[in-house]
């Protein structure tokens, strides 16, 4: 399962990056780490990017950067 | 370390010069620090990478000695790769050339994000140099229920740790004591939090993390990518003990806010109700007090004119100093509206969303969301916004950033559009809510955006080559205006223009009154004798040039002085017009261009055809050296200015050209 399958208000932990992730340090940096719990906020109105929630701070980032994401089940859903 | 230390302190006592540089992540509140402590008014806003390059400003303690104090961009780790965060890093890490070695660090980290602050200030407690540690925002932390254990994250780190509301002054005595403190050589280098070299890779991934990378073979994971993950997790733990964190969270004001701003079909209808509607409201609110300053000026013109003796200097002053200058002092309130409006957008976090928002249609054209600061801050000057550009990761982004920014409509565009809108397009409503002259300007306003969309699919497709972008970018929490600092920002907007009227404006209104009143033939009557003087000379000159635009040859004149500036067109048409009517009672400029009549055709001047023509030329021309010489600063090369300026002069001239043809062909003389 990736970032990109949540649905807003989910909650999941990232277990690991793909492979060919061009942001892994930046976003490793911004404290995306294994480990680290994750909401998914919302969609931008036209559907790109997505608006998500850890350690207390909001970050936005496109989906196909959050497809490489992965996580592991969720923690809760909506 | 240690050795490093001793160093400094014998250099202290002969310099009493300590150099101390303010760092944290982006958005923590480091200017509005900065500011706090020497008393200087840089800019502070809600959203990430406000400041791009380094500030700096003195503070004196009792005891004399003097601190020089550097304010930087933003970062999240000093192995930060955009060009703002480098610029920060290289200082931080001494490798910058011109900037004397740091004796004090200043980390100033939110403190309702404080694991991500410790991130970066673990890294700077590694560079050896003493550090203390500001917790600002704790007026937020607080509001939202998280205690820190401040003694235990003091005894942990070995630092001063400083608890602060920067906006509000409360924590700066503290952290100058501090200061005090350090330059009593009290404060010593920190405690590095975790020893990196024996972490071990497996200490720091979970099972399943590390199932993934046995598929993918372990050694391919770098050692960097390890090892911001144990710094992380020696962070966290840290964290952990430190911080309590409130046991229900409700869904906050800024998640209600949010519902409606960046809502799927609200959202976008509301920015475009609120950009539409600043442009429309600098306009109409500013209708009044421009209506205000121009007649004193021309009252202050009358009473000159009145009281002194004929003769050369009550024309210049007149008709060069006070003409001239007052036409462009008339649009004072319409600069300080806009600077107003754009300050509270910044302020507010809002500007963080409309890149949200655009960032796919940005996608679309080849850009990022990360582009739509720096275009927005363009419409008040390109100059800032350009600078902006610097926070933008990908190059190839920056570059077709910084090569468009000059299509937003800047507040120095603005008194030209005002003077024709005003003079030439009827005030009529139409459509229950638009404005006809308001409306206009929105337009021109749009006129330079979809040229830009335009321009950045070329470069993008052919010029400019690279990686497509990503985006990735912190969204801040809705603040409420500092009114203080808005008030501060809209205040040195207005000096800023008052003060470029006072000198560029000014000597070059100086000039050309002397070449538009010179050679003084007195056998012409007074309104033919400007056609000879040298000015009309240059003009006639070039009129054939410009006249398939529509322009006669004070445009012209006009037109080239205004490559100075853009405001110096109105000035140009000021002091010409004034000369012109020397004999008449003094009117206003509005008024002496619509009564202009053509001597050869015996037709007006000016007609509404004109106007967006001339408007038009305004909108796409790059009339503005010190942009150019920014791009050239930023790119490093020549090239790109010296191409963009030609290309943009094209433009101009190609969209004159069909505007006034076109509007021919079509009868709208
Ligand atoms: N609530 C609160 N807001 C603050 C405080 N300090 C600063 N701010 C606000 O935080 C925002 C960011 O402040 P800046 O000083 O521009 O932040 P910065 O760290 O210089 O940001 P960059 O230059 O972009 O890295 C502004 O809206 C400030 O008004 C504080 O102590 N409490
Ligand atoms: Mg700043």
């Amino acid at each position: 399962m990736t970032l990109d399958d949540l649905n807003p208000g989910d909650e999941a932990v990232i277990c690991g990056y793909a492979n060919e992730i061009e942001d892994e340090i930046r976003l490793l940096e911004m404290g995306l780490i294994v480990g680290s719990r994750i909401k998914f906020i919302k969609n931008a109105p036209f559907g790109d990017p997505i608006q998500i929630r850890l350690r207390g701070y909001d970050l936005s980032l496109r989906r196909n950067l959050a497809r490489r994401i992965l996580l592991s089940e969720p923690v809760s859903t909506s | 370390m240690a050795v490093v230390f001793d160093k400094r302190q014998h250099a202290n006592t002969e310099k009493k010069i300590l150099n101390a540089a303010l760092v944290g992540n982006p958005n923590c509140g480091k200017t509005t620090l900065f500011n706090a402590l020497t008393g200087l008014h840089q800019k502070v806003a809600n959203y990430p990478g406000v400041t791009v390059e380094r500030k700096s400003g003195k503070l004196i303690d009792t005891a004399g000695t003097v601190y020089r104090l550097m304010d930087l961009p933003g970062l999240y780790s000093l192995t930060s790769r955009s060009l703002d965060e480098k610029i920060a890093a290289d200082i931080i890490l001494g490798k910058s050339e011109h900037e004397p070695a740091l004796d004090v660090i200043i980390v100033a980290a939110d403190a309702t994000n404080l694991g991500r602050g410790l991130y970066l200030c673990s890294q700077v407690i590694e560079t050896g140099l003493p550090t203390i540690l500001v917790l600002n925002m704790m007026d937020v932390a607080h509001k939202e229920g998280i205690k820190i254990d401040i003694d235990l994250l003091v005894e942990t780190l070995n630092i001063p740790v400083i608890p602060a509301v920067a906006k509000n002054d409360i924590g700066i005595a503290e952290l100058r004591d501090a200061l005090v403190q350090l330059a009593k050589k009290e404060i010593k280098p920190g405690r590095p939090l975790i020893p990196i070299h024996e972490t071990t890779a497996n200490d720091v991934l979970t099972p399943l993390a590390r199932s993934i990378n046995e598929n993918n073979s372990e050694s391919d994971k770098p050692q960097e990518q390890l090892a911001i993950q144990a710094r992380y997790a020696a962070i966290d733990k840290i964290v952990n003990l430190i911080i309590s964190y409130p046991a229900s969270t409700k869904s906050s004001l800024n998640d209600k806010i949010d519902r409606f701003l960046t809502h799927r079909f609200l959202g976008p209808v509301i920015m475009f109700v609120v950009l539409s509607a600043i442009f429309q409201t600098v306009y109409s609110w500013s209708e009044l007090p421009m209506i205000w300053i121009e007649n004193m000026i021309t009252g202050l013109g009358e009473l000159v004119r009145q009281n002194m003796a004929v003769g050369m200097l009550r024309d210049l002053l007149v008709d060069g100093v006070i003409a001239g200058v007052g036409a462009v002092l008339v649009f004072l309130p319409q600069i300080m509206l806009l600077f107003l409006f754009v300050s509270v957008l910044e302020d507010s976090g809002y500007l963080s969303r409309v890149a949200f928002i655009l960032d796919r249609a940005m996608a679309r054209i080849g850009l990022s969301g990360q582009s739509v600061i720096p275009l927005l801050s363009s419409f008040a000057c390109a100059i800032p916004g350009i600078m902006a550009a610097r926070t933008i990761h990908n190059t190839r982004d920056r570059l077709i950033t910084i090569l468009v920014a000059p299509f937003m409509s800047c507040s120095a565009r603005l008194p030209v559009y005002t003077l024709m809108i005003g003079a030439f397009i009827p005030p009529i409503w139409f459509g229950g809510i638009f404005y006809l002259p308001a409306f206009t300007l929105l337009c021109l306003y749009m006129l330079g955006v979809v040229i830009s969309i335009f321009s950045a699919m070329i470069l993008g497709k052919f010029v400019v080559k690279g990686q497509i972008s990503n985006f990735i970018m912190e969204l801040p929490p809705y603040r409420i205006p500092v009114w203080r600092f808005i008030f501060l920002r809209v205040y040195e907007a207005g000096r800023t223009f008052v003060k470029n009227a006072g000198k560029i404006i000014l000597s070059i209104t100086v000039i050309l009154w002397f070449l538009a009143t010179y050679p003084r033939d007195e056998k012409h009557p007074n309104s033919h004798r400007i056609d000879q003087s040298y000015a009309g000379q240059i003009g006639h000159f070039i009129e054939p040039v410009i006249k398939p635009l529509g322009f006669d040859w004070k445009i012209g004149v006009g037109l080239v002085t205004s490559f100075a500036a853009r405001e110096v067109m109105v000035s140009t048409l000021g002091t010409l017009y004034n000369i012109q009517d020397a004999d008449g009672t003094s009117i206003g400029l509005r008024q002496a261009m619509q009564q202009d009549i053509n001597p050869e055709t015996g037709k007006p001047v000016f007609t509404p055809l004109t106007a967006i023509s001339l408007m038009v030329f305004f909108v796409l021309a790059c009339q503005c050296v010190s942009t150019l010489a920014i791009i050239r600063r930023e790119t490093n090369t020549w090239r790109w200015p010296v191409a963009l300026f030609f290309y943009m002069l094209i433009l101009a001239y190609s969209g004159s050209f069909i505007v006034f043809q076109l509007g021919t062909l079509l009868g709208f003389t």
